[in-house]
This record gives structure tokens, sequence and C-alpha cells, in this order.
């Protein structure tokens, strides 16, 4: 079978079509390089006619296969399916239509986000998702994992922004999924599809919404002598009844990072920093502006900036922004987690991870959204160690298990992908499980898209975390 | 990014380069800055795909020659340097990498001759000089020619401008207040000596007294970046010579190339008996925007008619040096100029060395692109510091007419009053 249908794409990719090594090797993980697995082919469509035609293939082979945006999944979600198809998207990247007066956006999904508000800004308009990895990140990919940012805690996650989509189904069927306004008929299935991780086929074109840009912003940067003080002065900047744009937090690794990626100026003692950016028409943000600091103030945090300028501020978030891999600098691997708790238990939470970072001897740097509880610990590790990586493992698995007993769950934004395959039944009840599974085999009897994603498959084994992977022993996908 | 990369076989060379790969963290924040992934859109033509492609040869698990296209295509313009949060120093991978590749490579015999007619040819003055000569015969001919010589012919200059005789030393003006050495660039004192003239003449005017050794020779990154690492080594070392024993504040480049070059001496010469002289070395070597920037200098008049000037950052100096700030900063001094930064600056131009001549169809593509967002900023003229930018600059903004100059040159006309 996967040989027929290489032939078929052969001939219809040429040279498009990888799959010597040189080709292929670089497509064997995304950001998650604890994985990788070898795929039977690469191919990179340039039209949506393309698209769908291999999709239509691989269900007739029974074949899966996975879409690949630019491979910042931190989850193994664009990791490939041994033996299977990777579609790259990344030369669907154009704008098709744009619309200012209409605040819309027609995009093919290799865009990269970033370009979105790019090309709306001289019209004063944005792209309000801002994941961290926006400069790079495909809105394909965006839409799969229903990626959020720092500045999702006042705009939602990227399904808010998501008008309409075009897909092409698992079986080849094309369909449009909402349209060009946020008033629909009927079910929210674009809401659906936001999220489904690749399993309900693939994003050929969508619709996004745009924003005008925030008149003014006024971003200040908050140093505590505690990360858990930090965490408590988010609960009570919401409790104050303020909605600031965002709210970000960095632990002192985090910040020793940063620091050494882009100097990014941050307090040199604090052992926890808040970051809080009100933004809005320019009246409403002086009005607020008072307020927010008297709460910082009485929070307890021993040092207070205000950025002055543009400049000032854009400095702020480059070091947040690029702290993920700016902790590369401080460790060859670490895994970055992605539990979420209720707010009002950041302090708790903060402080269990600290002492779960003791008890198993590795460092974990805290980089996350504070504003909707969205965590990111960082567990650093060294994988030529024996046995660490399995530790640092164990400890991940922790946390997230500790998300979800404060009443949170096992992921915000980064997906369950291959990674939290394991965790995702200790947060949904059976029931839970069995529905989603019902929903997955609705939309795709054969299983082909993005299989032993995200839920267990029926034709993949089951994932665990601990010891060797059955994938592992089988020797289909490997662990460096 | 885990590796199992067995050091011995990679000598001196290893401790740079499995860190460049373990410092990697596979993020792909390097991507969209890329100028091949920008054009090709694929993972093997990108910074994370090459280092990830190197990683796999180096641990024995893929050919070299199935991974040398997806290198040979890398401009070297490090643009993903910039880009990369985690630090990684992929010129401590490339270079050292393209040093062993070579040793091991079968090219083909075109191929071959070509690459060393440039590696003869273009670090030598004399002989590029007389080679550019022939070429302007050969012009009008470029019909008759296919392929990589015609390329390399229509980056010629319409006219060969008149060989400068430097002198030894050139005395500041007034009082002195710095000495230093100047590394003169060997094709660009046959395309244009005027950088090398303006260079002095500004130097002189804020004071500063300036040598130009006469044992110097070419910086050696033409031969480094090209992976001919014996004839990189052998360039540095003598130039570790010939600048030795010279009291100086600092030893002056102007072109980004060469610049880049000296800064990499120490990694070319790693395990051998020079690295710590060439540590040095290394660290006295500036862009003479920078030490102009650091020096202070003499407002420039302003021009007779204000100007709107783009200026362009070669990759050898924003991205290979770090110099960005700087030359705005001297831009910013003259009354009636306006500066403009380009859409996409940090995006290559195509020239990268000899980049236009071994992947003329990149390089086009980026030339044409680069064009287009110089045209965008409605500027008359466009500024930079690198000959080889200047000369691709030239070729896609020839049919609009807009002068492209070093900054150096601007500096050096508005001083004389000519502009
Ligand atoms: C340094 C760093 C910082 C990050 N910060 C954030 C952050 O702040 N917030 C956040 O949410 N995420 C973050 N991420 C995770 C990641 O960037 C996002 O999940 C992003 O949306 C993935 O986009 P991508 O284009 O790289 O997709 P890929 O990694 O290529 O793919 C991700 C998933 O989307 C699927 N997919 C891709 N294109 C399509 C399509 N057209 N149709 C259907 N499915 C598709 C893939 O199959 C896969 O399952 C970060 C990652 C890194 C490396
Ligand atoms: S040096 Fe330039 S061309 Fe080469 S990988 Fe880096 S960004 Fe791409
Ligand atoms: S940005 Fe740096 S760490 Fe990230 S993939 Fe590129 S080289 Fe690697």
């Amino acid at each position: 079978m996967s040989e027929a249908l290489k032939t078929k794409l052969q001939t219809l990719f040429q040279e498009r079509c990888l799959q010597d090594d040189a080709g292929v090797l670089p497509y064997e993980s995304d950001g998650l390089t604890a994985f990788r697995s070898r795929p039977l082919v690469v191919v990179l469509p340039e039209t949506q006619e393309e698209i769908i035609e291999v999709v239509k293939l691989c269900y007739r082979y029974d074949v899966p296969f996975v879409a690949r945006g630019s491979g910042t999944s931190l989850s193994g979600g664009s990791m490939p399916i041994e033996g299977g198809v990777v579609i790259a998207l990344n030369r669907m990247n154009r704008i098709l239509h744009y619309d200012a007066a209409e605040r819309i956006a027609v995009v093919e999904p290799g865009v990269i986000n970033l370009y979105v508000t790019k090309k709306a800004v001289p019209d004063g308009l944005y792209y309000a998702p801002d994941p961290s990895s926006g400069p790079v990140c495909t809105i394909g990919g965006n839409v799969a994992f229903n990626s959020g940012g720092a500045h999702c805690l006042k705009y939602g996650m990227t399904s808010n922004h998501v008008l309409g989509l075009k897909v092409v189904l698992p079986n080849g069927d094309v369909a449009d999924l909402g349209g060009e306004s946020l008033e629909m008929v009927g079910p929210d299935l674009t809401g659906m599809f936001c999220g489904s991780e690749g399993l309900f086929g693939v994003a050929l074109e969508v619709t996004l919404r745009l924003l005008p840009k925030p008149e003014v912003f006024k971003t200040i940067l908050a140093a505590y002598h505690s990360l858990a003080d930090a965490g408590q002065a988010v609960a009570d900047v919401v409790a104050s009844g303020l909605l600031p744009g965002a709210m970000e937090i960095m632990d002192r690794l985090a910040m020793d990072a940063a620091e050494a990626a882009v100097k990014a100026g941050y307090p040199a003692e604090a052992q926890g920093l808040l970051i809080v950016e009100l933004e809005g028409p320019g009246e409403e943000v002086e009005a607020e502006f008072p307020k927010l600091m008297q709460v910082i103030e009485a929070s307890g945090a021993y040092e207070i900036r205000v950025a002055k300028n543009e400049a000032e501020r854009m400095k702020i978030w480059k070091g947040r922004k690029g702290a993920f891999s700016a902790v590369g600098r401080l460790s060859p691997d670490y895994v970055v987690q992605d539990g979420v708790v209720p707010r009002t238990k950041l302090g708790e939470a903060l402080r269990e991870i600290e002492k779960l970072s003791k008890t198993y001897g590795l460092r974990v740097a805290n980089v996350f959204h504070a504003g909707d509880g969205n965590l990111h610990p960082l567990i650093l590790y060294n994988g030529k160690l024996e046995g660490e990586f399995e530790r640092a493992e164990e400890l991940a698995g922790e946390i997230l298990k500790l998300c979800v007993d404060l009443g949170g769950a096992v992921t915000g934004e980064h997906g369950i992908g291959v990674e939290k395959l394991a965790y995702l039944p200790y947060m949904y009840s059976d029931d839970d499980m069995d529905l989603m599974r019902f929903l997955r085999i609705a939309v795709d009897d054969k299983e082909i898209a993005n299989r032993g994603k995200m839920l267990p498959s029926n034709k993949a084994p089951a994932l665990t975390m601990h010891g060797a992977h059955p994938i592992e022993k089988q020797g289909i996908a490997f662990r460096e | 990014m885990q590796h199992n990369i067995p050091a011995e076989p990679l000598g001196a060379y290893a401790e740079p380069m499995t860190e460049a790969v373990s410092s990697c963290v596979h993020c792909g924040f390097c991507l969209p800055t890329c100028p091949t992934y920008r054009v090709m859109g694929e993972e093997m033509d990108s910074p994370r795909g090459r280092i990830f492609l190197m990683k796999e040869v180096l641990e024995g698990s893929l050919e070299l020659d199935m991974a040398s296209p997806y290198i040979d295509n890398c401009l070297g313009c490090m643009a993903c340097v910039t880009a990369c949060p985690s630090g990684v120093q992929y010129q401590d991978l490339l270079t050292p990498f393209r040093a062993l590749a070579e040793e091991k490579r079968e090219r083909k015999l075109m191929d071959k001759i070509l690459r060393r007619f440039v590696l003869e040819t273009l670090p030598y003055p004399h002989r590029f000089r007389l080679a550019a000569f022939m070429g302007q015969f050969a012009k009008p001919f470029k019909g008759l020619l296919r392929g990589r010589m015609a390329d390399m012919l229509a980056l010629l200059p319409e006219r060969l401008p008149k060989g400068v005789l430097l002198p030894v030393k050139k005395i500041a003006e007034g009082e002195t207040r710095a000495r230093v050495a100047l590394l003169a660039g060997c094709a660009q004192q046959v395309l244009e000596p005027d950088i090398n003239s303006a260079t002095l003449n500004v130097l002189a005017q804020n004071g500063v007294e300036v040598l130009i050794p006469e044992e110097q020779v070419c910086c050696g990154a033409l031969a480094a970046h090209t992976g001919a690492m014996w004839q990189a080594k052998r360039f540095a070392k003598e130039n570790l010579k010939a600048f030795a024993g010279l009291e100086l504040d600092a030893i002056i480049t102007n072109a980004a190339g060469c610049g880049s070059g000296l800064h990499e001496y120490p990694l070319w010469l790693k395990g051998e008996p020079e690295e710590e002289v060439a540590k040095t070395f290394a660290h006295k070597a500036q862009d003479i925007t920078v030490f102009l920037s650091q020096l202070g200098i003499k407002a420039p008049p302003a021009p007779k008619q204000p100007l709107k000037i783009a200026y362009h950052d070669a990759c050898h100096l924003a991205h290979a040096q770090g110099v960005v700030y700087e030359p705005r900063e001297l831009l910013g001094m003259i009354p009636d100029i306006q500066v403009f930064d380009i859409a996409d600056s940090e995006v290559c131009c195509g020239s990268a060395g000899t980049y236009n001549i071994e992947h003329p169809d990149t390089a086009f593509k980026l030339g044409q692109e680069k064009a287009q967002n110089v045209l965008a900023t409605g500027a008359d003229m466009v500024v930079t510091g690198n000959i080889g930018c200047m000369t691709q600059l030239r070729t896609h903004l020839k049919e609009q007419g807009i002068p492209v100059m070093h900054t150096v040159q601007l500096l050096d006309k508005l001083y004389r009053g000519e502009l």
C-alpha cells in the first residue's frame, strides 16, 4: 500500500516529494526533539488542490498523514507518523484576501502568525493571538492547537479569532466551516476544528478576525523577593476588577536565561518578576493605571518600573518571548510543560513545583501566562546522564497531575500531541474520553489524520510516559 | 539538542562545533530570517535543518554527499545567529564543517575549475584586477557564454576604476587623537578603491593616524567560507605577522566581510600556536563605523540638497559583527538627511561573498526582493557597509539609477563639500 502511494506521490510532486535521507531527516521531529520518527515521504504542496489530492490518496491507501506548519509544536504534535506522509505547508504562505474595512484576512495555513499583523499594521489593525512563537509558527498550527499567548487573557485564544475555515476532511471531502462573521447559525464547527490537533483534517484556508490596534499601552514590571508573592499579585489584580491585556511571570532561572539571551535588563535580585500590561483607549488606560499601581505597591513588590517608551516596552517583551529558547543557554535539554491552574491557586502550585523540583533534584524554570493560570514549568535535565530524561518526564507528569488536582488542566495551549497522551484520561472521565473518540471516528473512520496523537488510537499503541515507550520498543520512534 | 558526535576526528574544532549543536533547541525562531528558507520553504534549507543535517553527518548516520547541496546553499549570512534566542553560534559549526567537507568531497570538473579560479584570483588584488580587466572585454560576448561564467561577468562593473596605490601611512590632520591600522581588503581595492581613500581621509580629518602595513594579505574570509581552510589559515597567520608589533588603538576594516573574517581568526586558528595572538587581534578589529562612533567625529556639513537615505544592513556587519546601531548613529549626525530602514532589513541581499557566483538563482531572487524594499522607502540613495552588497544592489537598482555608497564614502563626500 505504502509503496503504491509513494509512487503516486512521486509522480504528482516530483522533486517536491522528499524521500531521501537528507530531505526527510530534518522533518523527523518538531520542537520536542526527545521524540523523532521516520515518515514515508514529505510532500511540499503549493496549492489547495494538491493538499486535497494527497489526503484523498492517503485515505484510499489507508496511510496516515500529518500536516506540518513550522514544526514548533512542543508536544510532538507535528512529529511524523512512522511510515506516514508529512504534508509540509510552508509554501502555502499567501495572504489570499485582506479587507481592512471588514477587518478580516483570509490566509493560507502556512502563513506565519506575525505576518498577518505585519500586513494589517499600516491600517491600524492587528491579529490578536500572540504566542511567543509568533514570529515563526503558522496560522495552521495555531488553529490545530488553539494557540494562545500573553495577550489572550483579554482577547481570547485562536478560536476566538477564527471566523471561518475551509478544510479537507480526512476522507478527502472539502468543508466550509463558519464564515466571515462572528454570528453563525448552527453548531460552532469552526470552534470544534480549533484545537483538534490535526485529527479532523487539514485547514486549507483560514478567515481571521483583525482588531484595531490598542491606542496606548502601559507596561509595568514588578520585582518580588519570592515567586509566590508575584503569583499572589496576579490574583490581587484580577480581584480588583482590572482586566489587563497581559500578565506574565518569570522566575529567577528564566530571568537569567532571558538576560543571557537578550540583555533584557531585568532586576538582578528578583526571585519573581511580574509583567503587567494595560492596553486600550488612552482615557481608559489613564484611569486604570493608578489603580493598578496601588494594587502592585500593596502586593509587596520591592521595585516597580514603568516602560517609558515603545523601545523599553519591546525590551521587556523580548526577554519574555524569547525565554523558552533562551533556556537552551542554561541546559542542553529541557521539557516544557503546559499545565493550567485556577488563578487563585497560582501561589500554591508554584510552592508545590518548587518542592517537587527539590525532591527530583532537577532545576525547574518558571515562565508563564499568569493571568490565565497557564503555567510553563521548564524542567532542565541532561540527557547524557543515565536516567535523567526519565526523571524529568516523571517530574513533568507529577506537575501535570498537581494541576489537575488543583482543579486545572494538563494543557493550556501546547496541546496533548504524543507527549501528554497518558495524562488526558487523568483529567477526563471515561465517558468524556469515549465521547471524544466517538467524535474522532465519526470524522475520520480510518484514523488517518495525525494517528496516535491527542487520543490514543486503536491503530497505534497507547503511549505511556515512563520507561521505553511501546513505539520505541518496536523501534519505530526513538528518543535521542 | 542531544548528539553523539565523536570528538576525536574534529580535533580542536570539536568543542565549538558540538557546542553549537547542543545549544540548538529546535525552536525554529531562525527560519523566517533565513534567506534560503524564505525562497525555498523547506526544512533542509533552513538553519535548523542544516544544523540537524550537519549533526547527522558528523554522527555518521548521513552521507556527506547527501547533505552537501543543502549546506552549500547556505549564504553564510548569519541572520540565524541574530535571530536565535538560544545563542547558537552557527558559524562555529558551519565554517569547520565546510572545511571538513571540502577535504572529502568529489567536485565536478567545471566546479573545480571555477572554484580554483575564484580562490586563486579574488584574494589577490593584482590577479583580480587582471581578470576583471579581461572580463571587460568578454562582456560584449556574454550572450555566447552560458551559466556561471556569464553570471560572474554580469557582476563586473561597466568600467573598472583606476587602481590607487595606498600610502603606508597617513598622518592625522591637527592633533593626533588615535592611531590605527587599516586592512585594505582585496576585491574592494579593485572594484572600488575609493572606499579606502575615503576611509583614510575621514580618519585623518578626525585626528586619526593610519598605518597600512605593506605585508598584509587577503583576510581569508572568502577561503574559509568556501571550505578552503588551509588557505584561510595561511592568510590569517600572515596577517597576524603583518600587524604585529604596531602600537594600535584598533585595526580597522571597511568591508563587512573582512571584518567578520578577522573576528573569526580565533576559530580558524583553534588549537594552533597562534590562537592566543589571534584572540587579541580579533579583539582589536573594528568596523570603521564602530571606531568612528566611539571616537566621536566632527559633525559633517549638510548636503547641498536634503537627502533621503536608505541604510542597508550588510549581513556580515549586522549579523556577524552585531553592528547595526553605529552606522545609523553616524548618519543621524548629518544635517538635512533623513535615514530610512529597509523592510525585512535582516534578510540578505543575495551577495554573500561568492554566493552570487555559486548560486545565481537564489542570489537573483534575493537581489530583486531587496531592490523592491529599497524602492518602497522612496529614498534617493542607498548607504551600506560592504562592497559585496554595493555590487549586488547596484546590479539590481541599475534601471532606477539609485546611487549606492559606502557609509564612509558619504562622510568623505560631505567633508569635501562634494555632495
Ligand atoms: C519557543 C516556543 C514558544 C512557544 N510559545 C507558545 C505560546 O506562547 N503559546 C502557544 O500556544 N504555543 C506556543 N508554542 C507552541 C507552538 O508554537 C504552537 O503550538 C504553534 O501553534 C505551532 O505552530 P506550527 O506552525 O509550528 O505548527 P506545527 O508544530 O507544525 O504543528 C502543530 C500541530 O498543528 C497541526 N497542523 C499544522 N498545520 C495544520 C493545518 N493546516 N491543518 C490542520 N492541522 C495542522 C500539526 O499536525 C500539529 O499537530 C511555542 C513553541 C516554541 C518552540
Ligand atoms: S547563515 Fe544565512 S543562509 Fe545560512 S542558515 Fe543562517 S540564515 Fe540561512
Ligand atoms: S533559533 Fe537557534 S535554537 Fe532555535 S532552531 Fe534556530 S538555531 Fe536552533
